[in-house]
């Protein structure tokens, strides 16, 4: 049994990597790119005007009730499709673009993570206690300011447990894009069953892979709190400096 | 354009394997999310490692992955299982519908029993000191006392569950159950319109998602009706 593992793990140990860079570049790329179109949809979001808020809401709802795979399969096989009946697209330079799945997958990913992550904005930006605002107002800062100064920083404080779960979310929907044809870490562990039959071995080595990418991202999404908690950290209440009288 | 080049049919015949697929999924999530969060809050140390552990490996895998190992993997281990029992060579085939609900209910399982455990751990203790006090038994305290209120304090987790639940079975396409996205996968390909039957399949997942979220809204409404009036 562990002679099989050892044999997938050295034999094919460059489809491993090579899908381990693939996966870790679409996580980046997604999450970066998500994460900036998600701040003007949130903004959006809770705007007061019932028609500024309607458009980050029918693309939320719509992004969040129907299943990825689905979003997939519509942007690659689907506007694809509509791109390739396009009039002499296909002798056009932009071509070899237009039919790689690799930018289908990254804008349906950066899409879907956008949806995500804007409706946990939402939730953060909603939470800034109004008082603050109303300072920030009575300082004389303008709307811009007061998102950049006061509602952006809060929100990340309170938004950031639930925003690195969300980052470990995109990273299992990146397993998605072997459906599409890319060989990431799933993509790779299915391209190693189908030469050696070894489905336990594989399947299991892609596992270990991703529980790793998620331990570091853990670890290092925690060091990041941290500092952005720093403010909430009072010194005067450290219960390792009190010590009891007599002892 | 309207019946979908004749296959209108075949859709609706997916959308009922999808429902079958939820609902097939949910007792054995609740079960083993039930299970996953007496071992977290269990009073034995190995308990407890095998349900922590439990939870962290699957909540770091994609579900797809594991769907695709309990495919694969399931068969041959099977195989080998009635080979062993029956000592000849024999050919086992599991249908790609259990396996994928083994799968989803192995996922969903883990998440519910973070779910389960935050409700459980949300009962006042005062109520189990009560109940201990009126000489029950740990298992008449858990049927008198926690199920009953288990299900006010889960019942918001359970609804986004069940959400994800019903968006992960379109994963279950990958090892060729006809569901919705199998089927519009099938029209698409076909009948060459892989938009119109695309946007037919999101918009089933949608009302299904829309149609969930109003039952669990009503069933919260429910829960919480001996609350409300305080």
């Amino acid at each position: 049994m562990f002679e099989d593992f050892i044999y997938v793990l050295t034999k094919y140990d460059v489809w491993l990597w090579r899908g381990f860079l693939l996966t870790a570049q679409l996580l980046v790329i997604s999450v970066a790119f998500g994460t900036v179109l998600a701040i003007p949809l949130a903004v959006a979001r809770v705007s007061k005007k019932v028609w500024i808020q309607a458009v980050p809401f029918a693309f939320i709802y719509m992004f969040r009730g129907t299943p990825l795979i689905g979003q997939l399969f519509m942007m690659y096989y689907g506007v694809g499709q509509l791109v390739a009946n396009i009039d002499g697209i296909q002798d056009h330079w932009t071509w070899t673009y237009l039919r790689d799945p690799y930018w289908y997958c990254l804008l349906t990913f950066v899409l879907n993570t956008a949806a995500y992550v804007a409706e946990i904005m939402r939730g953060g930006i909603q939470n800034v206690p109004g008082g603050e605002i109303e300072a920030a107002r009575a300082c004389g800062m303008t709307p811009f300011t007061t998102y950049r100064r006061i509602i952006f920083p809060r929100m990340w404080q309170m938004i950031w447990p639930a925003y690195t779960n969300d980052v470990i979310f995109t990273l299992k929907a990146t397993s998605l894009a072997s459906t599409v044809t890319l060989i990431e870490l799933t993509g790779a562990a299915r391209k190693i069953v189908a030469r050696t039959a070894l489905p336990y071995e594989a399947f299991i080595s892609a596992g270990l892979i991703y529980l790793i990418i998620v331990y570091v991202l853990t670890l290092g999404f925690k060091m990041i709190e941290r500092y952005l908690r720093r403010s909430e950290k009072r010194k005067d209440k450290l219960p390792g400096k009190i010590k009891p009288m007599g002892v | 354009m309207f019946d979908l080049y004749g296959r209108g049919w075949q859709m609706l015949e997916g959308g009922f394997v999808t429902i079958q697929l939820c609902l097939s999924v949910l007792p054995f999530m609740i079960i083993i999310g039930l299970l996953g969060a007496s071992a977290k809050l269990s009073s034995f140390r190995l308990l407890r490692i095998i349900g922590e552990s439990y939870t962290v490996i699957i909540r770091g895998i994609p579900e797809l992955l594991v769907i695709l190992l309990i495919y694969f993997g399931g068969t041959i281990a099977i195989q080998n299982l009635a080979e062993w029992m029956s000592g000849e060579e024999t050919r086992v085939d599991i249908p790609a519908f259990w396996s994928g609900v083994a799968a989803l209910a192995l996922v969903q399982g883990a998440f519910a029993s973070e779910v389960f455990r935050a409700a459980m751990q949300s009962i006042p203790v005062g109520q189990i000191e009560a109940a201990t006090a009126c000489g029950m038994t740990p298992r008449q305290i858990f049927l008198r006392i926690k199920l009953p209120q288990l299900w006010r304090f889960a019942l918001p987790g359970l609804n986004n569950l069940f959400q994800v639940l019903i968006k992960d079975t379109a994963l279950i396409s990958v090892v060729g159950v006809e569901e919705i996205m199998r089927k519009a996968a099938i029209g698409a390909g076909t009948e060459k319109a892989p938009f119109t039957f695309y946007l037919v399949a999101m918009l089933m997942f949608l009302a299904f998602t829309t149609i969930s979220l109003f039952v669990f809204n009503r069933l919260e409404k429910r829960a919480a009706r001996g609350i409300a009036r305080a």
